[in-house]
């Protein structure tokens, strides 16, 4: 894809004896918004640890802003603008709202302007309210606001978003839509990994259909909207 | 009582808590950050003395002032905390993802080196430090006298965590360095290189250490036995605190600096006992420390792989089981009076690898202090003989009992708990075992031990006591070996694998985990009383924590997944040990290298790498 801020191709990866991808090949464009969906344990998860390289992937290439990420530590890779949004959000529970920013801040690439908690806290006001306080007294909802505060506190060009409404309340996941949309506005590509298909169509412009390790589908987000024979195969339960 | 005397003892425990504060955060701080127990604080702190004790006199001499010694103590520190940075190159970084046992090995390996190093440079004679200049004269206070350079160590702690805190809080590395502490890894994924921020946490720690030691220089004189001594003490203060809370060390230094000022006047012979009984007590009741909190899910095991699927001997081995068997059994025939000394050691230190890794390799249950369980096995037997006359044969009898007996007393407390802290209550209470031992003169004859421990008539032939022993330890590691074989091996295997899910299934795994390690300890005893018999006498030593390490340096040899691996590290090891160390005075060096490299190189020991090569063959029998 010519306009690909990140290319996969043919990513293997698993845990010790156990295969989880078969060669995942998927590409996210500059600045758009891509699903990753699939069924429980389908490896969207796996997918986006592995082209972290937080799951040392054990075939296939994966490059970023036209650099190859293989072998690289995910610090590297986070520095070369790649954020990172956790399944289990990993907050510092023992840090302060303002110093989970803080460990996420990195400079900001050349031409941009820096993400300052200030800026975060206009588009989560709830975060504004607490910064002083303890991240492990937050709800879940909260705690999801800050871990992609953070990651974009590293300035990213584009972001790994796994599952980003799992187990929010409905208004929260409401508020999560807009955050991706936001960040779409900003210019930052999003490849967020989804099961649930209402949140992914609010959200995103293309979608990709992962299923035992490998791409089953890829279009449009409409066109998946619309292919009821796609959703029942590799979607619904 | 007088209460100026009651100020002044607390006063003198509170400079005491100080200084254990000021070292024990070093060790704090790097396991919250690495979550490796270093045991190599404690060389820091020797180091930070011995440097001290060189450089502070040489800068007095340019001029007597208050402020070129502290300049001093703090230049020892910094190149304490400069040794830090290369234990962490060269070693740590390594060592990072293996688990907790080999960490601890390791870092075991570099205290071994390091004591060696500081009797190459500095020589085996203490060496006294100089004194304070401005801070020599006593205070007056209630009409005691109370010595100046201690009133100013009682500020030096609050000072430490009051600056430690500012770092912790104020500054970004402080923050880096707690965020990891929570969890590494999505620190890293957020572009913190994780490499840097470990170097830099353990140049603080040693840096910490070194300065702990450094300032002891005109209470204590250098020696080079405060490695092993500070380091338990240390190990203390951080886990009743809560491993990696550094406030939590602190209020435990306290805690523990006024037990022992005011429990020296109250139970003069049992000081070092009183603070290991403190420590069971907490964790009892706080299983993570004051101030600790559970171990984050860091993705890594307490264990290497242990035993899965016992195989039963094939052919091969065992022909090899037999010929083994036979050989020992006419060795005493052909052999010298030497090779058959060596030959009684073997078996002995082979029964008492056996049973330990019954526990670690078996049970999952790494235990640091299974020497206590030996040694209070040879003293029960020694002291049987010497103080009440009783022969060998009751007195063999009464050493597996006393191991037993004394490892279901701690067993209690320990299968409470999992992990590092369990290796930490079990290095506590051989601790306890060790200090009794030591502090008990007139009855275990102290540091000396007792002599005249010898067989009765009919067995005192070196050749008639090596098939005593041989008869001892084959059936003693048939029975436990038949155990690993039976479903209470089976069900402790599946304790270790998943205690949430064995307990759901119905299995009482604190029970199982308690009946194993009493059975363990009575192999051990054994082990012990035999080997008291063999020398003719026993020391503390026998307790100490080295003893432990060459127990767990013969499982790791020999291969801790494998069922007979230890009897083959346990031959291995003692051979070794016994050639090497007559050629040399710096054996404990190259005993620490070789532990270092045995993780390093062989991490599944000698026997795994036959599992191995045996594993990789189709399985020839069900």
């Amino acid at each position: 894809m010519a306009d690909a801020v990140l290319e996969v191709e043919d990513l293997k990866a698993g845990y010790g004896p156990a295969e989880v991808l078969f060669g995942v090949t998927l590409a996210l464009r500059r600045g758009e918004v891509a699903a990753l969906m699939g069924r429980n344990g389908a490896g969207k998860s796996t997918t986006l640890k592995a082209i972290m390289g937080l799951l040392p992937p054990r075939g296939g290439r994966v490059r970023f802003a036209g650099r190859d990420l293989t072998g690289l530590a995910p610090f590297r890779i986070a520095r070369l603008g790649l954020g990172y949004v956790p399944e289990e959000r990993r907050i510092f529970t023992d840090l302060t709202v303002y110093e989970n920013l803080e460990v996420g801040r990195r400079a900001a690439r050349q031409g941009q302007g820096a993400w300052t908690p200030d800026r975060l806290f206009e588009i989560f006001p709830n975060l504004a309210e607490m910064r002083g306080r303890r991240a492990a007294a937050m709800s879940g909802g909260e705690q999801q606001m800050l871990t992609i505060a953070r990651t974009l506190m590293g300035n990213p060009e584009a972001v790994l978003l796994d599952e980003p409404s799992e187990g929010l309340a409905p208004v929260i996941v409401e508020q999560m839509a807009e955050a991706v949309l936001r960040m779409k506005q900003e210019g930052i590509a999003v490849l967020l990994s989804e099961q649930n298909l209402d949140f992914a169509a609010a959200v995103a412009d293309r979608a990709y259909v992962i299923e035992r390790g490998s791409i089953r589908y890829q279009g449009a987000m409409e066109a998946l909207e619309a292919d009821e024979q796609v959703r029942e195969a590799w979607l619904t339960v | 009582m007088d209460p100026g005397f009651l100020l002044v003892q607390s006063l003198s425990g509170l400079a005491s808590a100080s200084s254990l504060f000021v070292i024990a955060s070093g060790l704090t701080l790097v396991f919250g950050v690495t979550r490796i127990v270093n045991f190599a604080h404690g060389s820091f702190y020797m180091l930070g003395a011995y440097i001290a004790v060189t450089v502070v006199p040489w800068l007095l001499e340019l001029d007597r002032s208050p402020w070129l010694f502290f300049a001093g103590v703090l230049l020892s520190a910094l190149a304490v905390g400069l040794l830090g940075v290369a234990m962490e190159l060269l070693l740590l970084r390594r060592i990072y993802k293996v688990p907790e046992l080999f960490q601890l090995l390791a870092t075991f390996g570099v205290v071994l080196m390091v004591q060696d190093a500081v009797l190459w440079i500095w020589g085996p004679v203490d060496i006294t430090g100089p004194r304070a200049p401005g801070l020599r004269h006593g205070v007056e206070i209630l009409d005691q006298r109370f010595p100046a350079y201690e009133l100013f160590l009682i500020f030096v702690g609050p000072a430490v965590l009051g600056l430690l805190w500012l770092l912790m809080h104020r500054t970004r590395f402080g923050i880096l360095i707690r965020a990891a502490t929570r969890d590494r890894e999505m620190v890293g994924a957020l572009g913190v290189n994780q490499a840097l921020l470990f170097t830099a946490t353990l140049f603080l720690g040693a840096f910490l250490a070194g300065l702990g030691g450094a300032l002891q220089i005109p209470r204590v004189s250098a020696s080079a036995q405060m490695d092993l001594s500070i380091i338990t003490e240390v190990f203390v203060v951080t886990v009743i605190g809560g491993m990696g809370s550094v406030t939590g060390a602190f209020l435990a230094a306290l805690l523990i600096g006024q037990l022992q000022a005011f429990g020296v006047l109250i139970f003069p012979k049992i000081t070092l006992v009183l603070v290991f009984v403190l420590m069971a007590a907490v964790l009892v009741v706080k299983p993570w420390g004051l101030l600790g909190r559970p171990e984050p899910a860091a993705g890594r095991a307490a264990l290497p792989e242990g035993i899965l699927h016992p195989r039963r001997f094939g052919v091969v081995e065992g022909t090899i089981a037999m010929l083994a068997v036979a050989t020992a059994f006419v060795l005493p025939l052909f052999a010298d009076a030497y090779t058959l000394k060596v030959a009684t050691e073997v078996l002995v230190l082979a029964l008492a690898a056996f049973s330990l890794n019954f526990l670690v390799g078996n049970g999952g249950i790494v235990s640091f202090g299974h020497a206590a369980y030996f040694g209070l096995g040879a003293y029960a037997a020694g002291l049987l003989v010497t103080r009440l006359g009783v022969p060998m044969e009751p007195a063999l009898v009464a050493a597996p009992l006393a191991g037993a007996f004394f490892a279901a007393l701690f067993g209690f407390f320990v299968v409470r708990l999992s992990g590092i802290y369990l290796a930490m209550l079990t290095l506590a209470f051989a601790q306890i075992a060790y200090a009794v031992c030591f502090q008990w003169v007139e009855v275990t004859g102290g540091d000396n031990g007792v002599v005249g421990v010898w067989p009765s008539p009919w067995a005192a032939s070196r050749q008639v006591y090596f098939y005593v022993v041989a008869v001892c330890a084959v059936a003693g590691i048939a029975a436990m070996r038949h155990v690993i074989y039976a479903p209470f091996g089976a069900t402790l295997r599946a304790a270790r694998d998943s205690e949430v899910r064995a307990d759901a299934i119905g299995v009482d795994v604190r029970t199982h985990r308690w009946l194993g390690f009493t059975l363990a300890g009575a192999a051990a005893g054994l082990a012990g009383g035999l080997y008291a018999f063999s020398k003719g006498s026993m020391d503390p030593t026998l307790l100490g924590i080295p003893t432990s390490v060459d127990f767990l340096a013969m499982i790791l040899l020999g291969g801790i997944q494998t069922v007979m691996g230890p009897v083959i590290g346990a031959a291995a090891f003692h051979s070794i040990k016994d050639v090497f160390m007559p050629l040399t005075d710096y054996w404990r060096f190259f005993l620490g290298a070789s532990i270092i490299a045995l993780v390093l190189i062989f991490p599944r020991g000698l026997g795994g790498a036959y599992g191995k090569l045996r594993g990789s063959r189709p399985v020839q029998h069900a």
